[in-house]
Formats: structure tokens, C-alpha cells, sequence
């Protein structure tokens, strides 16, 4: 297995056959998630200058089964950060359970400098890496948006192998090759970020994720997307539609519509 | 039309329209898959001068084709602020960090307990004894540490990933290492390099291999960077340099090709 | 011949309700030598007197740098304090490690409390014999905490403990109203003054029996010692006359 998000959790009937039992066996060695189950695809990001603006689809595949579809991926930690999760459902479930209670910690300690996206970030990291470490991975690639110590934009990301970055624009898994050059086109650096407004950012995420749409097999027209700011905190809508879709230029691809061959 | 080609089923058993057979179970525990390395490419390189050091390396993070990021430093100030020692690490980025945090922990640690900054030689010793100590799950990094001795001449420690070290005048790592290593050894160490009207054959004498000028340095850096860019898709985007003089330590950032 | 008997372990209350052992701890504070500490809204300052425990011997660490956004000061036992530091800049370095971010002053000085509570309430343990000042910047700004045995902690404006600290109270408490606004030099000066209020009569403050810790906003925790401090000690003391005429004026104001 390896671990490019884009190929994750497909466990298709025909190649790997009759369902698994062997992982229920009770006896032998402790196992640990060898593949994801049920995934969702990407999440993809990008900063503007009063902040970040990111979303995910709500969709989550069981391998070519669009198995659930409504399901929220980008969560919500506090009025300054957004976390949107790549790749195994349950262990995104796990990482929430995981993050509410740091963030009961946090407001029962009476420090009163709440924790902001680089710390989450940094925290993520550390779990996601101890747990590569272990040879028990959480089978996710995150991406963490929102505002850092001095209220400015900020966005990274970290995977199932502790691998942690930081852009102006990021993607996980399909968006890494479909999203980014779209979002960089916009946004290739710092110095961009500082020019594009909110609703710029906005247009180019949702135009990104038409394009996801149009070709990633395992994605959703249903989406979630959050913009964080200073000015409003995080205003997440978690019931989006793709606007103007045009299939047009499938009219001349074969296997789509009416022609099926 | 497939189902023409394929070759029939054994019957009794499950029917595929799929040239494919399914793979099934194997019997017993199953093995892990997961590896938990990855390569997230970049170079880096360290030269010693007479008093001081410069340590470098490109800011371009990859995973396969894919560029992650045209910003991410792997060369760190390490100790706190008093400290002259600087890391350079280059490989698996998250284990890069990882050791990264963990020396400079340990660095910080020493100055608190001890009340002064520790010295090159016993951080360069250190740093092997904490890769060594992964020797069966390692840090999959080519560590590079610089920082002045004792003396105040400009010191360069390379590593392998389990630790295995040593005191040099400059060293390449990472991707483009290969690249740059040979140039290293022809402009710092002189290598190849004769002293010119001396005649030919056993007349030939090596050209003696003396520290080079602070500028000189910069600037091999510079070229042995920007060539590098040219021939290995995972160098690019940034240079960062750290240059540790008696002085202080400085940060250099100039941008490289992004393609 | 009376003997208490409430006072063998710190988990025993005597029928009055006290806890001896407790309060025996906190005369061990009273009997190190004194530190000072003093906030403005930009600097938080420590300051302290140190001794020597023979003329030959060298003098007692009194201020400890834990992270470069704050130290502490301690009266008492010393080696009580090193644990107590020790613990400090594990968790501080622990906080920056997982979260990437300075550990608050209230965050650890109720960490140390919680450590020295149980101490307090369990058989064969023993209280800390040292009083802390904490003092730094963190996110929420400049701060100054003190720290007893008790595993009592407050946060205060300004603060004095050890050998002879109420003669520094009482000067901190006199010009409490001026804090708040100084400037880290002034901050510094009013510590200095605050710590020779507290010395007897034949001593004097010098480079050698005297430490100096200062922290601001965007300015990392600085130690001062020996002839670093020659320039703070001289501008203080200079004006020495004259601060002495202030005070005796503000002396008759009061009574």
C-alpha cells in the first residue's frame, strides 16, 4: 500500500475479490489499519488576505461506493480554526472525539489564550507522527485553516506520516494535482495572498471544486465550505451545491451519456 | 465483448466479467503494509570556512511529482538564541523535524542545567548517539550540523541516517547531493586541481587546499545551488542559507527557479 | 513538657485546624534572603539579594531563567526550587514542543501548586521548604505570580518574600500607584529600591550580592549579574539623598 492519498481506499470487488474476514480472526498479533475504509477525497484551501477559505465535499466513499453522502469533513474548533480531513472516515471520527476533549482541556485550564491554528496544527502533527511511529497510522491528510497567533492568515497541512507544510494554497489528495495548479494560477505566493480579497478566494475554491467534480470519480456536488477571518470568525456552511455546471466538454468523450461505447 | 476473450470460469466458483482474477485471503495473520517513510527531496550543503560556517539549503518540499510546498526550511537554528549551531536535515521531512526538535531540546536542556551553550564537537556526538539510537527504525535523514569549534574555525559534521559521522570541510545531501558533491570537491577541496607550469606526469603536484574567503564561499553556494535546480526536479524554488560567524548567526533567503 | 503532637506529618490537622508542617515550610521562606518583583503593563522585573553562606564560598543562585519568556525567584531551600524549576522547564519546553506555544505564566504556576498541594496530603511526604516569583510575558502580557508551599498562588502587582521582605512590601506597597506606568528602567530602579529597604542596616547592595531579571512585551527574560549591574546600582543609589528627602516628605504626608 502506499501513501498517495489519490489512491487510497479502493477496494474494488474485482481486483481484490471476495470480502476480507482475516482482520476478525481474534487470535494472532494486534493489528493495526493496514488501508482505509471508508474515505472521503479532497479538501483543498487557500489563503486571502484577511484570511483562509476551505472546503470538502460530503461525500465518503466505501472504495467505488459512494457509501455516504452526507458527511461533513470540515470541522469547526473554535472561532479561529478549521480542520478539513482527507482519506478514512472513522479515524477522522477518532481525531474529532480527540479534539473535543483537548479542547474541554483547554477550557477548563484557565489560560486565556485560546489555542489558534498553528498550535492545532503543531498538536496535529505530533499525534499523527507518534502514531506513524507506532506502525498505527491514522490514514488522514489534513489540512488545518484558520488565523494564528497574530490574527494572520494561516494554512498547513500534515498526513498520515506526520509530513507537515505550509502554502498559500493547499490541496490533499486528488486536489493536490487538480486543485493546486488552478489555485496557484490565483495565488502562487505570499505576495498574492495579500491581493486576493474574500470573495476572489471564494470563487476560486468553489471553481476548484467544479473541477473536482468534473473528474474525480469519488467526489461529491454536495460540499461543505468554511472562510475564516477576523472580522466574522468562521462562518462554515456544510450544505453547498456546485453552481453552473457544464458538462460540455463531455459531449465528445466516449463512455459519457448516452454513448456508452 | 470481454466476457469473448476471457478464458471460462472453473465452475462452482464465483463468476467475474473481469479479465482480472480476485485475489483472496491469505491464511494467518496478515502483514503490515503500511512504510512509514516517504521522500520529500530537497539538497542541502555545509561549508566550513576559517571563521565560520555556512550551512544550506533549498526551501522546495515534493512527494512524487507533486510540489507540496515552495517554502519549507530544513535548515534550523537549533539551541536558543545564544546558541552557534545550526542542522540541516534532508530527506523524510517529518523525521527531519522530529530530530530537529529532539537536539534541540537536548541543546536547550544542556545550557539550562550547565549554564553555557554546549559545543560543536559534543552536539555533533550527540546527534549520532540519537540517530544510533533508532538504528532499527531510524531517522531516514542525511543530517548535516555546522557551527565554529572550540578554536572559532568553522566546523561541518556529516551524518548517515543511523549515525555514522564526521568532521569535514563541506558535504552535499539529499537529492541533488550526487550534483554538487563533485563540484564541492574541486572548489573547496581542490581536487583535480594542479598547480598550473609545474610540468606533467610525476611532476604534477595537487593544489594545496587553503579556507576560503566568506564571499567566495557564498557564492559557490549559489552556483552549486542554481545548477543543481537545472538538472533535479526536486530542488528549486528557495535557497536558505545560515552562516555562523563569532559574531552571531545570519539568515540568507534568495529565490531560486520555480520550475 | 509540652510537646505538639499535630505536628509529625502534613496530614494531620491540629484541632485548631491548622497544618504544621505546613506552616513550618513557609517559615523556611521566611528564612532565605529576600527577592522583589514588580510588574508595569510592559515589564515584569525580579530582583534579588543573594548570599553567601561563608566569605569563602560563592553566593546562592537566587533568579532562574526557565524559557526566554519568563524566570523565576526563589526564597528558601534551593535545592527545592531546583525540582521545582526542573519541572517548570520540562513543561515548557513540553508546551512549546506539542503546541508551539510559550506555556502562560497562570498555566504553570498553577501546574507547581497542584505539585506542592499534593505534597500537603499525603503520609511521608513533605511540603517544599521555597516561595517562588514567577514573573514574564505571555500572550496575555507581562505577569507576576508568587508561589507558596502552601501551594498557594496569586497573581500579584508586586511582591516581596524572604528574610526581612515586609520592609520591601511596605515600599512597594507605598508606591504601588506608580507601577503600572514605568519604564522598564524605572521598574528596575523601584526593584532595587524595594530589595535595600529590606537589608540591614550595615549592608549594602553591590554587583556581587545582587541579581536582576527582566522581562517585556516582545523582549525575551534576561538574568543580570556582577558588573552588569554597575549601571543600574549607580543610577539607583546616586539619587539616594534625594529619594531618602521623598520619602521622609511622604512620611510626615502620612502621618
Amino acid at each position: 500500500m502506499d501513501c498517495h492519498p489519490e489512491v487510497w481506499g479502493r477496494p474494488r470487488y474485482e481486483i481484490y475479490g471476495d470480502y476480507d474476514h482475516s482482520h476478525l480472526h481474534t487470535s494472532g498479533p494486534m493489528q493495526h489499519t493496514q488501508q482505509p475504509i471508508v474515505t472521503g477525497t479532497s479538501v483543498i484551501a487557500v489563503k486571502f488576505k484577511d484570511g483562509v477559505v476551505i472546503a470538502a465535499d460530503n461525500l465518503a466513499s466505501y472504495g467505488s461506493l459512494a457509501r455516504f453522502t452526507d458527511v461533513k469533513r470540515l470541522r469547526k474548533f473554535n472561532s479561529q480554526s478549521v480542520i478539513g480531513f482527507g482519506g478514512d472516515v472513522s479515524d477522522m471520527q477518532y481525531l474529532d472525539r480527540t479534539l473535543g476533549s483537548l479542547d474541554t482541556n483547554e477550557n477548563y485550564s484557565n489560560s486565556d489564550q485560546p489555542l489558534h491554528a498553528r498550535n492545532l496544527h503543531t498538536y496535529l502533527s505530533k499525534v499523527m507522527y507518534a502514531r506513524r511511529s507506532k506502525f498505527d497510522p491514522l490514514w488522514n491528510a489534513i489540512l488545518v485553516a484558520g488565523l494564528d497567533g497574530e490574527d494572520m492568515p494561516f494554512l498547513a497541512s500534515v498526513d498520515l506520516l506526520g509530513t507537515k507544510f505550509s502554502s498559500p494554497t493547499l490541496a490533499t489528495g486528488f486536489g493536490a494535482h487538480l486543485a493546486v495548479p488552478i489555485l496557484r494560477r490565483t495565488v502562487p505566493d505570499e505576495e498574492a495572498v495579500q491581493q486576493t480579497t474574500k470573495d476572489q478566494a471564494v470563487e476560486l475554491v468553489k471553481e476548484s471544486m467544479k473541477v473536482l467534480f468534473y473528474r474525480d470519480a469519488r467526489s461529491l456536488d454536495n460540499y461543505s465550505i468554511a472562510v475564516i477571518t477576523k472580522e466574522s470568525g468562521v462562518e462554515l456552511k456544510e450544505n453547498e451545491k456546485l453552481e453552473n455546471q457544464s458538462w460540455a466538454f463531455a459531449d465528445q468523450i466516449r463512455g459519457y451519456g448516452t454513448q456508452v461505447n | 465483448m470481454a466476457s469473448v476473450f476471457h478464458p471460462g470460469p472453473p465452475s462452482g466458483t464465483p463468476k467475474y466479467s473481469f479479465a482480472q482474477q480476485p485475489n483472496t485471503a491469505s491464511e494467518g495473520a496478515r502483514q503490515h503494509s503500511f512504510y512509514p517513510y516517504t521522500d520529500n527531496g530537497g539538497s542541502t550543503l555545509g561549508i566550513a570556512g576559517a571563521d565560520f560556517t555556512i550551512i544550506a539549503g533549498d526551501t522546495r518540499s515534493t512527494s512524487g511529482y507533486s510540489i507540496n510546498t515552495r517554502y519549507c526550511p530544513k535548515v534550523f537554528r537549533i539551541g536558543g538564541p545564544e546558541s552557534r549551531i545550526a542542522l540541516s536535515v534532508v530527506g523524510f521531512a517529518a523525521d527531519g523535524d522530529a530530530l530537529k526538535e529532539r537536539l534541540d531540546t537536548i541543546l536547550k536542556m544542556y545550557k539550562y542545567q550547565h549554564g553555557k551553550t554546549m559545543s560543536v564537537a559534543a552536539c555533533a556526538q550527540r546527534l549520532s548517539h540519537i540517530l544510533y539510537g533508532k538504528r532499527f527504525f531510524p531517522y531516514y535523514v542525511h543530517a548535516i550540523l555546522g557551527g565554529l569549534d572550540e578554536e572559532g574555525k568553522g566546523a561541518v559534521y556529516s551524518y548517515d541516517p543511523v549515525g555514522s559521522y564526521e568532521r569535514e570541510q563541506c558535504r552535499a545531501g539529499g537529492a541533488a547531493a550526487s550534483l554538487i558533491m563533485p563540484f564541492l570537491d574541486n572548489q573547496v577541496n581542490y581536487k583535480n586541481q594542479c598547480i598550473p607550469g609545474r610540468g606533467t606526469g610525476h611532476e604534477l603536484r595537487q593544489r594545496v587546499q587553503e579556507p576560503l574567503p566568506r564571499k567566495d564561499v557564498e557564492q559557490l553556494v549559489e552556483d552549486a545551488f542554481s545548477s543543481a535546480v537545472e538538472r533535479h526536479i526536486e530542488v528549486g524554488d528557495g535557497l536558505q542559507m545560515i552562516i555562523i560567524t563569532s559574531k552571531g548567526i545570519e539568515e540568507i533567503y534568495k529565490p531560486l527557479k520555480k520550475d | 513538657m509540652f510537646r505538639n503532637n499535630y505536628d509529625n506529618d502534613s496530614v494531620t490537622f491540629s484541632p485548631q485546624g491548622r497544618i504544621f508542617q505546613v506552616e513550618y515550610a513557609q517559615e523556611a521562606v521566611k528564612q532565605g534572603s529576600v527577592v522583589v518583583g514588580i510588574v508595569s503593563k510592559t515589564h515584569a522585573v525580579l530582583a534579588a539579594l543573594k548570599r553567601n553562606a561563608e566569605e569563602l564560598s560563592s553566593y546562592q543562585k537566587k533568579i532562574i531563567p526557565i524559557d526566554t519568556h519568563y524566570g523565576v525567584a526563589l526564597a528558601g531551600l534551593a535545592s527545592d526550587a531546583r525540582v521545582l524549576s526542573n519541572f517548570m522547564k520540562q513543561q515548557s519546553l513540553a508546551s512549546r514542543l506539542t503546541y508551539d506555544r510559550p506555556i502562560g505564566l497562570a498555566e504553570i504556576t498553577n501546574r507547581i501548586g497542584d505539585r506542592a498541594q499534593s505534597n500537603t496530603q499525603s503520609y511521608g511526604k513533605r511540603p517544599y521548604g521555597v516561595g517562588l516569583l514567577i514573573a514574564g510575558v505571555d500572550a496575555t502580557g507581562p505577569h507576576l505570580f508568587e508561589f507558596q508551599p502552601s501551594g498557594v498562588t496569586q497573581e500579584m502587582l508586586a511582591c516581596g518574600i524572604g528574610a526581612r521582605s515586609q520592609m520591601a512590601r511596605t515600599y512597594l506597597e507605598r508606591n504601588l500607584d506608580e507601577f503600572a506606568g514605568s519604564s522598564r528602567e524605572d521598574l528596575v530602579k523601584h526593584a532595587l529600591r524595594a530589595l535595600k529597604e529590606s537589608l540591614s542596616q550595615d549592608k549594602e547592595l553591590t554587583v556581587d550580592n545582587t541579581s536582576v531579571g527582566v522581562s517585556g512585551v516582545s523582549e525575551e527574560f534576561v538574568l543580570y549579574e556582577g558588573h552588569e549591574l554597575t549601571g543600574w546600582l549607580d543610577a539607583t543609589f546616586e539619587n539616594k539623598e534625594e529619594t531618602t528627602a521623598e520619602g521622609g516628605e511622604s512620611m510626615e504626608v502620612d502621618s
